[in-house]
C-alpha cells in the first residue's frame, strides 16, 4: 500500500500528473468523434460508425492508459532517483509491481470515466450498445495493459533511463496489427501472424463480432483471455529476470550513485 | 564481544567486475551498540561493500549476514532490521518530509507510526518542516530527513555512508551526538564510512581501513596511528591511501 499511498500523494499534489489521465484521451473522444458523426450523416451503408470508431478508440485508449498508469509509476522512482530507497527495503518484487497494478487501476478508472461521460455528454454513445459482452473484453484489454506496462518496465530498469521515450509508442506501434478499426484479415499475412500472438486482436474482432453480427464470441474472448495471462506471467517473469541482472550487476545501485566502488 | 552478538557478519566477500575486483576477500563483524568506520580511498570499494550489505548488489562469493539472516537466501528479515542514510540517496524531493517518513514507515512495517514519525520530527527537530517537499530543503536538512528515515523501525543495523558530508561543523556535532546516543541505547550496530578522520575518532569504536577492496587495517580510531609510526588517524589515511606497501601490510 505503500507504493499507492506515494502515487496518491504525488496525484495530490500536482495537476500535471492528474491532467495527462484525460487530456489526451479526451482530444481522441472529441476528432474520432466528429469523424464518426460525420461519417454517419455520409454514409449510405447504414454502419453506426459511433459503435466502430468512436468505441473502437474508447477501447484502445483504456489499454494505453493502463499501461501508462503502470509506466508512469515506476518511472516516478527513476525520476527521483529512488531505486536504492525501495529496494535496499524489505519490499519484495511482488509487492512492489502489485503498487504499480493497483496503482494503474485507479488512474485507468479515472480515464476510462472521463471518457464514457464525454462520449455520453458529446455524442450520445454510451458502452450499453455493446451489451455486458463488452466487459469481459475490457477485462482482457486490462490484463494486456498490465503485461505490456510490466514488460516497459523491466526494459526501463534493463536500458536505462534514457530508453523511457521507447515506452510511450509501444501502444501506437501495436495498433496497426491488432484490428483497432479494421478487421484482422484487411492485413497482409505476415501482419496477420503477428496479430494472432497479442490478445487486442481478438478483443477488437471479438467487439467487430458484436457490433456486426450481434454476436458473442466465446472464443475469441478465451483465447484473447488465455494469451493475456500469458503475457503477464512472462512479463513479471521478465522484470524479475532483469531485477536479478541489475542487483548482480549493480545496475540498481548505479540507478542511484551513478558509481560502484 | 562475542561472537554470538554481531549484528552484521560478513565473510570472505568479494565482487569481480569482468577483469576488475572491486571487493576482494573482505571479511568483519559489526556487533550490537559498537560503531564501525568503514574508511578508505575513492574507489577502496566502501560503497560497493554497503551496496553488498544492503542486498542491491550480489556478491560474485562469500556471504553477508544480518542477524542469522543470509542477505540473498532471507533478504527481507535481514531488511526488515536494518537501515540506511547515504548522500547519494536521498528521499524523493516531490514528497514532503511526512509523506515520505509515512512511506517508508509502511514499507518497514513500524508500529504505531504516527507517533513514531512525530518522535523523530522532534528528535532531528524537523517539526517546522514536516509539510515541506525534500526538494526543496537545504543538504543539511536532506540529510537529517534522510537520518529520521534511517531510524523509522529502530534498525539493528545501521548503515551510514557519509552521514555529515552535507552538514555544517555545528549541525554535525548535533548528528553524531544523536547517532551515538543511539547506538548506546539501542540494540543496534553502526556501520559509518566518512573521509572526516576526525569525525570518526570521535565516533567509532573502531575501524576498518580499506584500499583496493581489501581490508588492510583494523583498530581502535585513538590507538591505531601510533601503533603505524603516525600521529593522526588522518596521517595514516593518506598513507594507506598513497603507500599502503610502506605499512609493512598487503
Amino acid at each position: 500500500m505503500a507504493i499507492v499511498l506515494r502515487q496518491l500523494y504525488l496525484l495530490r499534489s500536482s495537476a500535471a500528473r492528474v491532467v495527462p489521465l484525460f487530456a489526451w484521451v479526451a482530444v481522441d473522444i472529441l476528432l474520432w468523434g466528429f469523424i464518426s458523426k460525420y461519417l454517419n450523416t455520409v454514409a449510405s451503408t447504414g454502419l453506426n460508425f459511433f459503435s466502430i470508431l468512436l468505441g473502437a478508440i474508447l477501447l484502445e485508449d483504456f489499454f494505453t492508459r493502463v499501461m501508462h498508469g503502470v509506466t508512469t509509476a515506476f518511472l516516478e522512482d527513476v525520476w527521483s532517483r529512488n531505486f536504492l530507497n525501495f529496494f535496499a527495503s524489505p519490499l519484495t518484487i511482488g509487492e512492489y509491481l502489485g503498487g504499480l497494478v493497483i496503482t494503474s487501476i485507479g488512474t485507468s478508472a479515472i480515464g476510462l470515466g472521463v471518457m464514457l461521460a464525454l462520449a455520453g455528454a458529446a455524442f450520445g454513445f454510451s458502452f450499453a450498445v455493446y451489451g455486458v459482452a463488452f466487459l469481459p473484453f475490457l477485462v482482457v484489454l486490462f490484463i494486456t495493459g498490465i503485461a505490456f506496462g510490466i514488460f516497459a518496465t523491466a526494459m526501463v530498469l534493463r536500458l536505462g533511463p534514457a530508453s523511457e521515450w521507447f515506452v510511450w509508442p509501444i501502444p501506437a506501434m501495436i495498433s496497426p496489427f491488432v484490428g483497432v478499426f479494421y478487421p484482422v484479415a484487411t492485413l497482409p499475412a505476415w501482419m496477420q501472424y503477428v496479430s494472432k500472438m497479442l490478445p487486442l486482436s481478438y478483443v477488437f474482432e471479438g467487439m467487430r463480432e458484436v457490433v456486426s453480427h450481434g454476436t458473442f464470441s466465446a472464443a475469441m474472448l478465451f483465447i484473447g483471455g488465455c494469451i493475456a495471462i500469458l503475457y503477464v506471467v512472462v512479463a513479471c517473469w521478465t522484470f524479475s529476470v532483469v531485477h536479478k541482472y541489475a542487483v548482480r550487476t549493480g545496475l540498481i545501485a548505479r540507478y542511484s550513485a551513478e558509481s560502484v566502488g | 564481544m562475542t561472537t554470538a552478538q554481531a549484528v552484521l557478519s560478513v565473510q570472505s566477500l568479494h565482487k569481480v567486475y569482468g577483469s576488475v575486483t572491486a571487493v576482494d576477500g573482505v571479511s568483519f563483524d559489526v556487533h550490537t551498540n559498537e560503531i564501525v568506520g568503514l574508511l578508505g580511498p575513492n574507489g577502496a570499494g566502501k560503497t560497493t561493500t554497503i551496496n553488498m550489505v544492503l542486498g542491491v548488489l550480489e556478491p560474485t562469493s562469500g556471504s553477508v549476514s544480518i542477524e542469522g539472516n543470509d542477505i540473498m537466501k532471507s533478504r527481507r528479515r535481514a531488511l526488515e532490521r536494518t537501515n540506511f542514510a547515504a548522500v547519494y540517496a536521498p528521499l524523493p524531493g516531490n514528497l514532503t518530509v511526512e509523506q515520505n517518513l509515512r512511506i517508508f514507515g509502511m514499507i518497514y512495517c513500524v508500529r504505531d507510526l504516527s507517533a513514531r514519525i512525530q518522535e523523530l520530527l522532534r528528535e532531528f527537530d524537523l517539526e517546522r518542516l514536516r509539510k515541506v517537499k525534500c526538494g526543496v530543503l537545504s543538504s543539511g536538512e536532506q540529510t537529517r530527513v534522510s537520518l529520521a528515515k534511517a531510524m523509522l523501525n529502530r534498525p539493528h543495523l545501521l548503515l551510514l555512508d557519509e552521514p555529515t558530508a552535507s552538514l555544517d561543523p555545528s549541525a554535525a556535532k548535533d548528528i553524531r551526538a544523536t547517532i551515538r546516543e543511539f547506538a548506546t541505547k539501542g540494540d543496534v550496530g553502526i556501520l559509518w564510512t566518512s573521509h572526516n578522520m576526525y569525525e570518526v575518532e570521535a565516533v567509532c569504536n573502531r575501524v576498518l581501513f580499506l584500499s583496493r577492496g581489501k581490508i588492510l587495517l583494523e583498530g581502535n580510531p585513538k590507538t591505531l596511528p601510533s601503533e603505524h609510526g603516525k600521529s593522526t588517524l588522518e596521517d595514516l589515511f593518506i598513507t594507506i591511501a598513497r603507500e599502503p606497501l610502506t605499512l609493512g601490510v598487503s
